[in-house]
């Protein structure tokens, strides 16, 4: 123990590791609901060069190594299953360099999607990039390491899918550049027209290898930008409501919130649509064609849209939305997680009437969000659930719930976002098995050994 | 169960049928008009129901005390035909329900009625109320709950409306001076009109605002300014209150300049409009409404609604004219300087 | 312990951590020390541990606890509503600390000096005053304001220098004030941020009664942290002063004409201390005297105001030095922050801030590039020779 401990510090400085219980405690555990497991110890690395150094270590030592950034993806992704060491990224929290021409930006492995977000703010007011609405400390390379979608998801996919080129240290601890960045010092494509290894990384939990840079496309960023919501009365017309709205492609955002609490909530489903534009007339436009495209809905008394009044366009003009957070506070119990599983749009109503039934069945207080991607591929359905931390009754109450949503939307034919161990595992088995021995000899080849983040992906 | 007062007979009389002629929404002849309206009393279809845009107008276009709005929204819920989509009825159903969340003043025997609009908190200060504050009352207890006429809905203010007039009655207070006219409304016509009892005097701000002005005339300094003024649909419920703006305007020395879309000819903010019937009407109103303004050559649009407010500031602004609430114009002229004066 | 209801809310989702835009962490100690641990988030989850016996009192523990600075960046940019109490619940763990007996060395030396000496100093009271030997001013005796200096004021070197440009404008604008001296007792707020709550009952007590007995009724304050502890704590205790830090009587007197500025040429950039500007909610009295006194330019560093960065000394840090230390310790990054402005002149209102920065611009090796004074000092150099 001690000369492992002496051995990380003489790669990232003595103050930058830690095997005390103080942080052995915190970086066991998550905001959300799965089981805590300590780490051995908590290195902070500063650079690359001391990356490969850790993950040579963690190689001859047979220690696993978990990657981490803000650990807000709750699920348990950065639980040090098998203890070992945990490596706090947001060290290494640099933007690396914004290319206004071609539109990307490159960051290190721990640098905040705050951080970016100000970043482009103060220096490029005509650039952005997909900002999640997760806490402004989660880290851009985790949130395309778990597949995020974020405020360009409805127009450009995934943010996985911006990825404009990726550094790794792999599980040997060699040092590999993926996409247009492994020929050149451009970072504009993370594969294509080349084979796009991007896919050995992304979606893996840090399994394969740990990110160091990460290139991510900018988009336009327009001098204006509103919002305004459609409600609906009933889920079986939010498909139909969807379809019309992306049609338009007019829109930069679309979310959708269903909750009994407030009141005023109660019993509607909110479309909740944003539109950006560089005139008034352009926003005129936009919003005249969004509501045009609803105007079937309207006259059937379908639908319409509400009065969204200053407050509330303020908390959702925020990015990141505040209010995604504070959600957590709603029992005064510091807490809430969410089953997300990327569903197919036409699954909404079902998903919908799901969550309704399991709120009732273990009596918790819910939200229901979606965000579209892709412009209605699918979207991100997310069982909300809030909990309070100190009462017990009820984290278990919410990992049931929690665990029967994953479970049914996988039985309607959607994926699991960010899953937990377990939904990993059925996952797996419920997989074509070719799929899953791919998978498996893709991880065997890069981690022969099993130290990086273990537990993730494995078990077939 | 309340009742409307309708009397067939005055239409069956009615010399020019004003209501549907009139309607800037619709368009009948006095003789078809006469007719329409007695159909619909009688319960048989007629395009009226389905047309009408709830402006409210004919309440007053009627000079005849009949209540031709009241009657199709009656005629409407009995029908089932909408107005509103059902998610927005359902979302101001909820708006409005009581949740024990109230504020009360100290209450005098007189006292200010925010109703459930938590801006006119913001705006009653100074000199011009500081004869009846701190006493007056706001929230969904005090809520009057009018707007679901917009709704073709009397079931909500026929189970809420007698449990607020109870609740402002056991406050104490003898005479309540309304800060929206919709609660005025509801008080001064709607409540008659399907004979319930209002145990309190019910005084219209405007008036109130006129009698404060004239007590306080020494600290006037005239503002000298151009104005024209967004008179709300519910103003068209609050009978011959709208007079009193000019007065007031000349009390403090602004020039109400004339436009076409005032008094018996206003236009609506749009604002239920776009809720209910989506984005062409509401840019049809809002456009004639806006270029009006702009043609008169005012610098200040004032307001009384605070629901107009919200949809028109934006716009007005845009026309190079300053939104101000009618009494923060007032507050302006006895020196004052209020919030959304500045 | 107080507060415990609390902290099961917290999320760790760390926007108390950020500046308001999100462009900088700009919790000092998680700028120190970068484990989430020394984060208010980390603060939070940790003390519930601790109460729930998950985690025991260690030296690592007590490290964790005593680099808060108190600076209050959390409470400003939480996104939660129980934000308001997070210094509290903060120094509620301290207090519980202290009751156990178990709190770092230096703290209880802190603790000890203070109840043996009066001063953090261990220096005799006798020269709580000798700060003022060539100037003529007068001990507190029924004059309009008292004006209280503080221990850092009295003893400190730096601080001395303060206390005495201050003392120097007030004078030349004819305030009239006196001081205590030897009598002045320590104004406690270190001592109740470090958690020894019934050592602050007793020093507050003892003020209030002096200020009673000598009919004090206003009082400036050197210092913010005494600034602080009267206003905020004081009532409590029946303490009901009207009190000012001097950067708001310096900005009255100018505004209404009775000091006015002379010349002072320089490029200057303004530090805010955290118990004037954020827990004060004073963040324009001392840019007002910067704004006034002709040829300064006033440069603002991109964290100032709510967002600024506390230089590392509060929280009694200032005295225990849990902070200080390397490269990434507070006062060395603010220190950096300054001269990106391309100013000369880094200016504070507080003695603190004063000592903390100077020795950061020492550490940094920026001395010739960047100098500290204060918005006294300033407007003191400004008047020379009037
Ligand atoms: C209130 C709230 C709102 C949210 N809203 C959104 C949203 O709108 N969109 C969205 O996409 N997500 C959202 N999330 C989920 C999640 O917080 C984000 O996706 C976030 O970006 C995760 O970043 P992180 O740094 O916290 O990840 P972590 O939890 O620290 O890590 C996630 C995974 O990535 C791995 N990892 C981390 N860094 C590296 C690296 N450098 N190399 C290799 N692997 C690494 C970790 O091992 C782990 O498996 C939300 C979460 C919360 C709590
Ligand atoms: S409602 Fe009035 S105006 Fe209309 S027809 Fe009847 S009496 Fe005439
Ligand atoms: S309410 Fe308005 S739209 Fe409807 S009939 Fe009356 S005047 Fe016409
Ligand atoms: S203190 Fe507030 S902002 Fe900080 S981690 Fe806790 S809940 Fe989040
Ligand atoms: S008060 Fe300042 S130092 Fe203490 S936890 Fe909050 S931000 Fe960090």
């Amino acid at each position: 123990m001690e000369s492992i401990v002496q051995a990380l510090a003489g790669i990232v400085g003595k103050p930058y590791v830690s095997a005390s219980a103080e942080e052995r405690y915190f970086y066991g555990r998550d905001p959300g609901l799965m089981p805590a497991h300590a780490p051995d110890y908590v290195v902070l690395p500063r650079s690359v060069e001391e990356i490969q150094a850790i993950v040579r270590l963690a190689g001859r030592e047979k220690i696993p190594l978990v990657p981490m950034g803000a650990g807000m993806s709750l699920s348990g992704l950065v639980i040090p299953q098998r203890g070992g060491i945990v490596l706090d990224m947001k060290r290494m929290d640099g933007i690396l360099k914004v290319n206004e021409a071609a539109r990307y930006a490159v960051v290190e492995g721990g640098t905040s999607t705050g951080k970016l977000h100000a970043h482009l703010n103060r220096y490029y007011p005509r650039l952005r990039f997909s900002t999640p609405d997760s806490p402004a400390a989660a880290t851009v390379a985790a949130n395309v390491m778990i597949h995020g979608q974020g405020r360009l998801t409805q127009q450009q996919g995934f943010n996985s899918d911006m990825v404009s080129g990726l550094e790794v240290v792999l599980p040997s601890g060699e040092l590999c550049r993926i996409g247009s960045c492994a020929l050149s010092d451009d970072w504009f494509s993370k594969g294509p027209p080349l084979p796009d290894l991007s896919g050995l990384f992304l979606g893996w939990f840090g399994a394969t290898g740990i990110l160091t840079k990460v290139g991510i496309k900018l988009y336009p960023r327009k001098k204006m930008r509103d919002v305004e919501i459609f409600i609906t009365d009933s889920p079986d017309f939010v498909p139909g409501i969807l379809y019309e709205l992306t049609h338009t492609e007019m829109a930069e955002d679309i979310n959708i919130f269903a909750q009994p609490l407030p009141l005023i909530f109660s019993g509607n489903h909110h479309i909740v649509i944003y539109f950006t534009g560089d005139s008034a007339e352009e926003m005129e436009f936009k919003k005249r064609t969004l509501f045009h495209a609803l105007d079937g809905f309207i006259k059937s008394k379908d639908g319409g849209f509400m009065t969204v009044g200053e407050g509330m366009k303020k908390t959702l003009l925020d990015m990141p939305q505040r209010s995604a957070t504070t959600f957590a506070d709603v029992t005064k119990g510091g807490g809430f997680e969410y089953s997300g599983p990327i569903v197919p749009i036409d699954r909404y109503p079902q998903c919908s009437r799901k969550l309704d039934e399991l709120a009732v069945k273990y009596d918790l207080k819910y939200h229901a969000t979606a965000r579209i991607i892709d412009k209605g591929h699918a979207m991100m359905f997310a069982f909300s659930f809030t909990f309070n931390r100190a009462d017990a009754d009820m984290l278990n109450r919410t990992r049931m719930a929690l665990s029967e949503a994953s479970e049914y939307a996988l039985s309607i034919g959607g994926l699991f976002w960010k899953p937990t161990l377990d939904e990993q595992r059925i996952a797996l088995e419920k997989m074509d098995p070719q799929t899953a021995r791919l998978m498996k000899r893709i991880k065997e080849e890069l981690d022969p050994q099993g130290i990086m983040n273990p537990g993730n992906w494995e078990g077939i | 169960m309340y009742q409307l007062k309708f009397d067939e007979k005055r239409c069956l009389a009615c010399p020019d049928g004003a209501c549907l002629v009139q309607c800037q929404y619709l368009k009948y002849e006095a003789d078809p008009a006469r007719k329409e309206m007695v159909k619909i009393f009688r319960g048989e279809d007629s395009p009226v129901l389905q047309d009408c845009v709830t402006c409210y107008a004919c309440e007053e276009y009627c000079k005849r005390g009949n209540h031709p709005f009241y009657l199709i929204n009656e005629r409407r819920e009995n029908k089932g035909i909408l107005t509103a989509p059902r998610a927005i009825t359902r979302q101001w159903i909820h708006i409005g329900e009581p949740k024990g969340k109230y504020e009360l003043g100290r209450i005098g025997k007189i006292a200010l009625s925010f109703g459930f609009m938590p801006q006119l908190k913001e705006i009653t200060k100074g000199r011009l109320f500081d004869d009846v504050m701190p006493s007056y009352f706001f929230g969904q207890e005090f809520f009057c709950n009018v707007v679901y006429i917009h709704f073709a809905n009397t079931k909500v203010f026929k189970e809420r409306l007698p449990v607020v007039i109870e609740n402002i009655h056991k406050l104490g207070v003898e005479e309540v001076v309304f800060l929206h006219d919709e609660c005025y409304a509801a008080f001064t016509s709607l409540a008659p009109a399907y004979g319930m009892e209002v145990p309190f005097k019910s005084v219209h701000y405007f008036e109130y605002l006129y009698n404060r002005l004239t007590a306080l005339k020494d600290l006037i300094r005239p503002l000298n300014v151009k104005v024209v003024y967004q008179r709300p649909c519910s103003n068209r419920l609050c009978g011959d209150s709208h007079l009193f703006v000019r007065k007031i305007m000349d009390r403090i020395g602004a020039t109400l300049v004339q436009r076409t879309y005032q008094d018996e000819t206003a236009l609506c903010c749009g604002s239920i409009f776009r809720a209910m019937y989506g984005y062409d009407l509401m840019a049809d109103v809002q456009g004639r409404n806006l270029e009006d303004m702009a043609q008169s050559g005012a610098e200040y649009c004032i307001f009384n609604c605070h629901g107009c407010m919200n949809a028109l500031s934006p716009l007005v602004a845009a026309r190079g004219m300053t939104p101000l609430h009618l009494i923060d114009l007032c507050r302006m002229a006895i020196g004052e300087t209020p919030e959304g004066g500045r | 312990m107080k507060y415990a209801e609390i902290l099961h809310r917290c999320f760790r989702c760390g926007y108390c951590k950020f500046t308001l835009d999100y462009e900088n962490f700009n919790c000092p100690p998680y700028r120190k020390y970068r484990f989430d641990t020394f984060a208010p988030g980390g603060r939070m989850w940790l003390i519930r541990a601790w109460l729930n016996g998950e985690i025991e009192n260690s030296e690592r523990f007590q490290e964790i606890l005593y680099s808060c600075a108190t600076c209050g960046n959390c409470v400003e940019h939480c996104a939660f509503t129980f934000r308001e109490n997070l210094v509290d619940i903060f120094i509620a763990a301290r207090e519980e600390m202290v009751n156990g007996g178990r709190i770092p060395p230096p703290v209880r030396d802190y603790f000890k000096a203070i109840s043996i000496h009066g001063n953090p100093y261990n220096l005799p009271a006798a020269q709580r005053s000798s700060w003022a030997a060539d100037l003529p001013v007068q001990p507190y005796d029924g004059q309009e304001y008292l004006f209280y200096v503080g221990c850092v004021g009295s003893y400190d070197e730096r601080g001395r220098k303060i206390a005495q440009a201050v003392s120097r404008n007030l004078i030349r604008a004819g305030v009239s004030f006196g001081i205590l001296g030897e009598r002045e007792p320590c104004d406690g707020n270190e001592v109740r941020v470090l958690g020894e709550s019934g050592l602050f009952e007793y020093l507050a007590e003892t003020n209030i009664a002096l200020f009673r007995q000598l009919g004090v009724r206003k009082i400036i304050t050197l210092d913010p942290h005494a600034f602080n502890a009267f206003r905020k704590e004081y009532p409590a205790f029946g303490g009901d002063f009207e009190v000012l830090h001097y950067s708001q009587v310096f900005s009255r007197l100018i505004e209404s004409g009775n000091l006015k500025p002379g010349n002072f040429a320089a490029r200057v950039t303004f530090h805010d201390a955290c118990y004037l500007g954020r827990h004060g909610g004073e963040y324009e009295a001392p840019r007002n005297i910067l704004r006034a006194i002709p040829g300064v330019e006033l440069v603002e560093m991109r964290q100032n105001r709510a967002n600024a960065l506390c230089c590392g000394g509060g929280g009694g840090n200032f005295f225990t030095d849990i902070l200080g230390g390397e490269g990434d310790s507070p006062s060395r990054i603010r220190v950096r922050q300054a001269l990106e402005t391309g100013a000369e002149i880094l200016v504070v209102s507080c003695p603190q801030c004063a000592k903390m920065l100077e020795d950061a611009i020492k550490a940094e090796g920026l001395d010739g590039r960047l100098t500290v004074a204060d918005a006294g000092e300033l407007l003191d150099a400004s008047l020379r020779g009037h």
